[in-house]
């Protein structure tokens, strides 16, 4: 995958690059975006059973779609790496499963907010994703990878459970 | 407020379920709306999330065929113009509003007092909602003040989100926002409370429920 660093600039954060699109349309911060995220996608649909034509199609449109909706970006609701999973599978249940991915509408005059003391109580950073990679590293493999499977294989868990030889149930 | 929030969540497998994007559109629907209700599955689904974010950032890359790079950029600017493309939302009314959330409401196609209920017996109407998915029925449920609840006569798993008024269950009040899994194989027969008439939103033969050893093992995570 060709990396392309933009000359005297230094690394900046992926929060800060999908920052720098919304503010100013930074063609360099979405091709440093695309070099880490498009292929780590690519291998998430492939994952999931997309072929790999489709998986490299629906990894474009997911980064078409960082650009567009950047300015929905808010690092302190959820780092970039899990802004662009959540858009990649969103993605993947309206192309591969043919479905729509319900979801609740923060404006909603329905919806009951949080209390204030609960609504500062965690901010979910980038920094997260990074700390909860470690701990799910740190599991002895068989528990980590049917964590993996969890979010990576379109199975129920039943079935998830039975190939790992794993009770399911109480 | 702590009082208003509701006691009973979907099962941990669910939420993940909804979090990996494995579960099926009507049982999403359930656990999104239910969310709308509840700050603390909120919470939860963020920390799903993130953990999701974490596995595929994590995933060996599969690199992109040469040329992916220019062909994205190329299309960057029509992708400008399809932005401005809103969807237009439509007017409810006020009870409409107020007791069902979206992304329920969305898949009413009406006003409550004006959808086609159908009578179930004397105290239950019925409105089968049209969400896409293999084998899972979906229903709004209205039943009068005091009155049982339709018999389960389903052999899977009936899953129920309560709207407005509450019904007992046992021991168990459900609530707005409360959320009540029933296998067939459990023997209960719920009751609107008497204060008022009972809404619901139930999905039949949703997933089966299961609390096995991953949503226990993310709890660690989720919690952490």
């Amino acid at each position: 995958m060709q990396s392309i660093s933009p000359p005297g600039t230094t690394a900046r954060s992926h929060d800060a690059l999908i920052e720098a699109i919304a503010a100013s349309g930074d063609r360099s911060a979405f091709a440093e975006l695309f070099a880490h995220f498009a292929p780590r996608l690519k291998a998430y649909l492939l994952r999931l059973g997309a072929d790999a034509a489709t998986a490299e199609e629906i990894a474009q449109e997911v980064m078409l779609t960082v650009w567009r909706k950047a300015a929905s970006f808010d690092r302190s609701q959820a780092g970039a790496g899990t802004w662009i999973f959540t858009i990649a599978r969103n993605r993947r249940i309206d192309r591969l499963r043919r479905e729509r991915r319900p979801e609740f509408d923060p404006s909603d005059p329905a919806l009951v907010p949080a209390a204030p003391a609960e609504a500062d109580q965690t901010v979910w950073t980038g920094q997260v994703e990074g700390r909860l990679r470690i701990a799910i590293d740190a599991l002895p493999p068989e528990q980590s990878d049917l964590i993996r499977r969890a979010y990576f294989e379109d199975l129920s868990h039943r079935e998830i459970a039975e190939q790992s030889g794993l009770p399911s149930g109480r | 407020m702590a009082d208003d929030s509701p006691a009973f969540h979907p099962d941990p497998e669910v939420m993940l379920a909804y979090a990996a994007g494995t579960l099926d559109e009507a049982s999403s629907v359930l656990v999104a709306t239910h969310m709308a209700l509840c700050p603390r599955c909120r919470r939860e689904s963020a920390r799903l999330d993130a953990v999701g974010g974490a596995l595929a950032d994590g995933l060996e890359p599969v690199p992109l065929s040469a040329g992916a790079l220019e062909a994205t950029l190329a299309r960057l600017e029509d992708h400008d113009q399809a932005a401005s493309l809103a969807p237009t939302e439509a007017c409810h009314d006020h009870a409409t509003l107020h007791s069902v959330p979206e992304p329920l409401r969305s898949y009413l196609g009406g006003d409550l007092s004006a959808l086609p209920w159908r009578w179930r017996g004397f105290a239950v109407r019925e409105m089968p909602l049209d969400i896409a998915g293999g084998g899972v029925r979906a229903s709004l449920i209205r039943v009068r003040a005091g009155a049982a609840l339709p018999a389960h006569t389903h052999t899977g798993v009936e899953t129920t989100l309560v709207l407005s008024g509450a019904f007992q269950d046992g021991d168990s009040r459900f609530g707005r926002g409360d959320v009540a899994t029933a296998t067939h194989s459990i023997d209960h027969r719920p009751v609107a409370t008497p204060e008022a008439e009972c809404l619901c939103f139930a999905v039949i033969d949703g997933p089966l429920r299961l609390t096995g050893p991953v949503g226990r093992l993310l709890n660690r995570f989720v919690r952490m």
